[in-house]
């Protein structure tokens, strides 16, 4: 049967015919798909982790047990498993264990774009790359087969175009595994040890070259000799740009990019006249290729930044583009990023922290946007976590002059990721920091995940909730206030006072997103507008940035003489959802209730 | 002359919320139920509402790239008027534009500090004599739900395919929840041309 599929669903879709009783994540575009799709099937433990490296960790202790596994994350989610992953290549498995990094050039929804092939030739462990979701979907079951026979962890490699592309798959029926699951001791295989470590590294070393062996047969590393005047070494998203632009040249593609089949590589090289790598981001390919003595063209025609696409072959190849033409029917092109949305209950938060004038420690996750004007109220934000550590560094850098200018913006997802060893040392090492947890009840930016605070498992089960008050006081922080991010007035005197508190404080604000199904259920509010004949054109609500709240300009006539308003305020009724922010900062009160209707 | 020649490129453009993606879905399921290899790739930024979104959806014997290149595109299936503008660059010379006739206020248009061009749909018009302007809302509104406007405006999409109305009556029926299929259906025919039956 054929259907199409996302890259993200058709990982899923191999894992559940490769016979995958463990999966688990954290959410990260674009990986987040392939564990909501995962929980979709039968017979599976599918959850949300706290963050990558306990996802990671609970994959390879069912693979340890026998089960097949899979932990999925975005690429900078490796990083935070990073420290697991580094040992699990020493220990090997027994059931098999895959590790799905979705990387993202171009940082469509990242902050960096590491290119994370690195991560398979540093930590020693094979990595896989499909270009469509057909492969993605074989590879996936691939990648099991690999992990049992060499017994080591496997990657598979996607970037976002992979991730989010559909195109048509065969679907095949699932298999079990061939270990069976059960207990079985094998301390000095998994007990790391230094004495134990030392005898797994040359086992480690040994499976490397075992794996080359492998990578010189496997169908998967493809030839396709044609015009041989140019040969072309690429994988993944990228072998579909060159083959789109280049049909009849002739290609090398990796389904395996690392560890890299060398003789088939001198064979090829052998073959063709000109010999390029086209490869998004690092020169992984071309530096090896390179040290092997072979001459090879890549980053001095193809860029580092950004992703590719078919032009980019043909301006490195041809250096040429046929066809581009730009057309300018207007001057100048108001930009549209993304934005809050309306009700958000973020918006008063970051309203106050900017009348406050503070330096705002930030974070990861739909709050970032607070960066934007007319917000201005975000001055870091570096990875998931951070905030806390930069409050904590600055108030100690800094001392008497950061009391009262410094605060850390964290959401409840992220917290609970890796925030709350930052919480730990604010209050072990008595930092003068003010965190403010934005609890909006999910893992938002994601599209609204649950995580271990909102009480709902992936699978959509009730279970236990963290209580940030109770987790807070217990770290050691004595002051910690819940607020109501829609009330500016008490947001006022509460950030104000704990931000002057020379002592530990949390403050939680405490609303749901607006967007969280959950709580919308029967919370429908009176929506707003502008009493246009009273309003005085101000502008003190459009300091919010909701995109509800319009600017119109008077017509000239109006506007014209002196003492006239230039415009007014206007309240959009299909993107007004009632939140009433606007209306608490209206001078003359005439922003008001409209009637339900 | 590349392989792409007998691929058709579409793409679809709006903003977030408005139902690029599900259209861009519909597309791509009925393409693959007609035979044809289908690609669909979508470019969305970082946050759920109101940035700017676009889908590229490529169809025919073999489709390598999930991306269009700039300069390659049939169509340009705009949902908003200022994206349309955002995308022309990927038109092919001969391409055809099919424009919902809906204005959404970009941030720096609401705060007042950029203003949204005048008249877009006879600033269209004037540069593609051959764009169509589709008041997709309008005609959401008369099948009964303006929230079907993504699929309303499909169906003025659907006449520039070779493809039978019931294949794409059944893939919408398949594809959306069951209590939305009717009103769905109806906008699809009205934006085709047809009447409510």
């Amino acid at each position: 049967m054929k259907v199409i599929l996302s890259g993200n669903e058709a990982i899923a879709r191999g894992a559940y015919e490769a016979g995958v009783t463990v999966a688990t994540a954290y959410p990260g575009t674009p990986s987040t798909e392939i564990l909501e799709n995962i929980s979709t099937y039968e017979g599976m433990y599918a959850a949300w982790s706290p963050n990558e490296k306990v996802a990671l960790e609970v994959a390879t202790g069912a693979a340890i047990g026998g089960a097949r596994a899979l932990a999925a994350m975005k690429h900078v989610g490796v990083n935070v498993a990073a420290d697991p992953l580094f040992t699990a290549s020493y220990t090997g498995v027994r059931g098999g264990l895959v590790i799905v990094t979705a990387d993202d050039p171009e940082m469509h929804s990242s902050q960096n774009e590491q290119d994370n092939r690195n991560y398979a030739k540093f930590a020693k462990v094979p990595m896989l790359e499909p270009a469509d979701s057909d492969e993605a979907k074989r590879f996936t079951r691939l990648a099991f087969e690999l992990s049992e026979r060499f017994d080591t962890p496997v990657f598979i490699r996607t970037t976002t175009r992979i991730s989010h592309s559909k195109s048509i798959v065969e679907l095949s029926e699932p298999q079990k595994g061939p270990v069976k699951p059960g207990i079985e001791k094998q301390p000095a295989k998994y007990v790391m040890l230094p004495a134990n470590a030392r005898r797994r590294h040359p086992i480690v070393e040994k499976r490397m070259k075992e794996l080359e062996a492998f990578a010189e047969d496997f169908p998967e590393n493809r030839m396709e000799i044609q015009d041989t005047s140019i040969g072309i070494i690429t994988s993944g998203a990228c072998y579909q740009y060159a083959k789109e632009a280049f049909p009849t040249y002739s290609f090398l593609k990796l389904g395996m990019v690392y560890p890299l089949p060398r003789k088939k590589i001198r064979e090829f090289a052998r073959q063709v006249k000109k010999l390029y790598a086209f490869e998004e981001l690092d020169p992984f390919f071309e530096e090896q290729v390179r040290s092997l003595g072979i001459e090879i063209t890549g980053k001095e025609v193809f860029p580092i930044c950004g992703e590719f696409d078919p032009a980019t072959a043909e301006r490195g190849i041809t250096g040429t583009r046929e066809g581009t033409k730009q057309v300018e029917i207007l001057p100048y092109l108001p930009p549209r990023p993304p934005t809050m949305c309306p009700g958000c209950p973020h918006r008063g938060i970051f309203y106050t922290l900017n009348k406050l004038n503070v330096f705002v420690a930030g974070d990861i996750g739909c709050y970032t946007l607070a960066f934007l004007p007319p917000l201005n109220a975000m001055d870091t934000c570096i990875c998931m976590g951070a905030s806390i550590g930069h409050a904590m560094g600055l108030d100690k850098a800094l001392g008497q002059e950061a009391l009262g200018r410094v605060v850390a913006v964290i959401g409840d997802s992220t917290f609970l990721h890796s925030g709350i060893t930052g919480l730990l040392d604010v209050a072990y090492n008595r930092g003068a920091c003010t965190i403010i947890i934005l609890d909006n009840w999910t893992t938002a930016m994601t599209g609204r995940q649950d995580h271990p605070g909102t009480g709902v498992t992936l699978k959509g089960e009730g279970t236990s909730k963290v209580d940030y008050v109770t987790l807070a006081k217990s770290l050691g922080i004595r002051h910690v206030k819940k607020v109501n991010p829609f009330n500016l007035k008490t947001l006022n005197t509460v950030l104000r006072r704990e931000v002057n508190r020379p002592e530990p404080s949390v403050v939680i604000s405490d609303a749901p997103c607006v967007l969280y199904r959950r709580a919308a259920k029967g919370a429908e509010k009176p929506l707003l507008s502008v009493e246009s004949s009273e309003c005085i054109g101000c502008r003190a609500c459009l300091k919010l940035g909701c995109p509800a709240l319009e600017w119109r300009k008077s017509a000239p006539q109006e506007g014209g003489a002196k003492g006239k308003k230039k415009g007014e305020a206007f309240i959009n009724p299909y993107l007004c959802v009632g939140c009433e922010l606007c209306a608490q900062l209206c001078k003359k009160g005439v922003i008001r209730k409209k009637d339900v209707q | 002359m590349s392989s792409s020649d007998r691929v058709s490129n579409i793409l679809m453009v709006g903003v977030g919320g408005q139902g690029v993606l599900l259209a861009s879905e519909v597309l791509s399921e009925v393409m693959m139920r007609a035979g044809f290899d289908v690609k669909k790739s979508e470019v969305h930024g970082m946050a759920q509402r109101g940035g700017s979104v676009s889908t590229h959806v490529r169809f025919g014997p073999k489709v390598y790239s999930p991306l269009i290149r700039k300069g390659d595109a049939d169509i340009l299936f705009s949902f908003e008027l200022l994206e349309t503008v955002r995308y022309l660059d990927f038109l092919k010379k001969d391409a055809r534009m099919v424009v919902n006739n809906q204005k959404i206020l970009p941030p720096s248009v609401t705060l007042g500090v950029d203003e949204y061009p005048e008249d877009m749909p006879g600033m269209l018009r004037q540069h593609y004599p051959a764009c169509e302007i589709v008041d997709a809302l309008d005609i959401a509104r008369r099948a009964g739900n303006s929230r079907a406007l993504n699929i309303a405006f499909l169906g003025a999409l659907s006449k520039y395919f070779a493809v039978e109305e019931n294949l794409w009556n059944e893939v919408i029926t398949s594809m959306l929840p069951p209590k939305l299929v009717d009103v769905n259906v109806q906008a699809f025919l009205l934006g085709r041309g047809g009447q409510i039956g």
